[in-house]
Parts: C-alpha cells; sequence; structure tokens
C-alpha cells in the first residue's frame, strides 16, 4: 500500500506531493515536515557516502521502521523522489524511475510553462501521476 | 501501466525533417540578427537561449538513455558525444585535444546540421552561428554537478578547416546544503 509521495528539485525545496494513505496526521506543518525530510535525506545520503567501504553511485535505497518503509531514488540531475509505502513492500526503485522518466519529464520537464524551481502546479502531471500510482499493484 | 526498457523509448523518438529543423534554427538566428546588432549580444543570446534548452533538455536525455554518472571528464566527453549528440543531432563529434590535466577537451563536429544552409554575411564575420550548443553544453552539465565552460574555437563557417567546441571543466558542483534552522 502506498501512503504518500514526495519531489525534491536540487535546491532541496519540495516541489510535489501527494498523499494517498495517511490515517495519522504528521504533529507538524507541511513546511516544518519538508525541511526535514529533505534535511534527512541529505544526512542519510551524505551518511552512507563517508561510510561506504567502496565508492557508491547511487546514494541509498530505502529504510524501513515497523510502521513504514521510505523509497528513494535520485536522478543524476539530482531530483529527487521519495514514496512512502508500507513496510511489506519489495524494492519499487524502477517505479520511481519510471515516475521521473515516464511522468516527470514527460508532464512538468517538457511543459514550459512549469517553473521547474517551483511547486509542480499542473493538472495534467497530477492526473497523469495519479492514474499510474493506481495502477500499481502495490 | 507500460514497463519500457529506456533502450525502447530511445527507438520511438519522433523524427522531423532535417531541412525544417535546420531552416527553423536559421530563421532564429536571422531574427536575432536582426533585434541585436552587436554581434557579440547575438552570441550572448543564443548562448542564454541554449542554456534554458539545456537545463531540460537534460532531463530528457536522462530520462532516456538511463545514464548513470559519469566517473571522469573521459567518461562525461564519451557520454556527450555518442550518446547526446547522437540523440539529439544524429551526428557523433570527434573528441580531442585534452589538456593535461583532463578537464578540457574538444568537440570536433564534422557535420554540422545546424549550419548546412549558412553563409556568414561580410558584416557578421564575428557572428558564432551555432553558439546555441555552447550554452545547451553549459546548462545541461551543470545539472549533472559539472560547471563549464563552452565556446566555439574553430568554426568551419569563418573559413577554419574544422568547427570546434571546447569544453573546459570549471568546478564540480556538491549537493546543497540543506537550510539552517531558522
Amino acid at each position: 500500500m502506498i501512503y504518500n509521495f514526495y519531489i525534491f528539485n536540487r535546491h532541496g525545496t519540495c516541489i510535489y506531493e501527494a498523499e494517498w494513505t495517511r490515517p495519522r496526521k504528521a504533529q507538524m506543518s507541511k513546511e516544518e515536515e519538508y525541511k526535514l525530510m529533505y534535511g534527512m535525506l541529505y544526512s542519510i545520503k551524505s551518511f552512507v557516502q563517508r561510510l561506504s567501504p567502496k565508492p557508491s553511485k547511487d546514494g541509498f535505497y530505502y529504510y524501513s521502521t515497523s510502521a513504514y518503509k521510505l523509497h528513494f531514488y535520485e536522478s543524476p540531475s539530482g531530483i529527487k523522489f521519495v514514496m512512502n509505502t508500507d513496510p511489506t513492500v519489495g524494492d519499487i526503485r524502477e517505479i520511481l524511475r519510471q515516475i521521473y522518466s515516464n511522468i516527470y519529464v514527460e508532464f512538468a520537464v517538457k511543459n514550459p510553462l512549469c517553473n521547474l524551481e517551483q511547486w509542480i502546479d499542473s493538472e495534467l502531471f497530477r492526473d497523469k501521476l495519479e492514474t499510474f500510482v493506481q495502477g500499481l499493484k502495490i | 501501466m507500460s514497463r519500457q526498457a529506456p533502450a525502447v523509448r530511445a527507438a520511438e523518438v519522433k523524427k522531423i525533417n532535417v531541412e525544417l529543423f535546420t531552416l527553423t534554427y536559421g530563421s532564429l538566428v536571422a531574427q536575432l540578427v536582426k533585434d541585436y546588432e552587436e554581434t557579440n549580444e547575438i552570441n550572448n543570446q543564443l548562448e542564454k537561449m541554449g542554456y534554458n534548452i539545456g537545463i531540460r533538455l537534460v532531463e530528457d536525455f536522462l530520462a532516456r538513455s538511463g545514464s548513470a554518472k559519469c566517473q571522469d571528464m573521459k567518461d562525461t566527453a564519451d557520454v556527450i558525444s555518442k550518446v547526446g549528440f547522437k540523440m539529439f543531432l544524429g551526428i557523433t563529434p570527434t573528441i580531442s585535444n585534452w589538456s593535461a590535466d583532463g578537464n578540457e577537451f574538444s568537440l570536433i563536429l564534422d557535420e554540422n546540421p545546424l549550419t548546412d544552409f549558412v553563409e556568414l554575411p561580410p558584416e557578421h564575420q564575428g557572428l558564432s552561428f551555432s553558439n546555441i550548443l555552447c550554452g545547451v553544453l553549459r546548462g545541461a552539465l551543470e545539472m549533472v554537478q559539472l560547471k563549464v565552460e563552452a565556446r566555439f574555437v574553430k568554426d568551419a563557417l569563418k573559413g577554419d578547416d574544422t568547427t570546434e567546441l571546447r569544453i573546459k571543466l570549471i568546478q564540480k558542483l556538491q549537493d546543497e546544503v540543506p537550510p539552517g534552522e531558522d
């Protein structure tokens, strides 16, 4: 089951968020949540790189708790995709990569009216993402 | 849900007639020549347009090619020439003239689809007709954390024997640090 989803741009700004199943609300404002989320991703990424015994290209893939699993995919251009699901879900990096290449690139980057520094305010993008996520068997 | 491999998607690239493309670019430059009198200013405008194209085009490139991070500039040069130029312009420039520190190289464009019907008028001999490419490269590389300088050092349109685009790595950019607590 998919809980929610964020996109961060290369400056660490949250440019999209979607929620599907989240019965317990976070105890903070959205802005606070995005800021903490990016801060954590940044820290985990840099920690993982420093600790790694071999040079690694990709950073980390996911972390898991008893209540949820956070999946992470970063494009080489630094766009970060984060999806929270229930902990039983397997590896969905490929799905996040598809959201990047088939939805973000096609309907945000190629839309000249979409400012890439700001929140993605496009109905087409939202619809495509919604359809894609509804069609997933997880 | 479609599960297409990147290679499959690349094969689906829609094509346009090369003459239409060349003429479209030509009229864009011609309009700039009308709008700006200074040749340098025209070159700058082309570079700027290229930059704005590059910062978006790189995403399309990454999505379609599925290429991972490059290990060094040699890698980067290879990908630019054999994958990037091939994908968008259908040509594969030759890589040469490496600097000793490996941070600077040239792309030799044996053919350049942008300049098929072009002859520089005498009053615009300083015009860097394909300068948009410099901007595209600068924009695209900046998005993958490489700050570069790109410029034409030789141009067949100006009577040189080849067209040579020089790329110099200025700095590798780092991930942006999250803003501190207010």
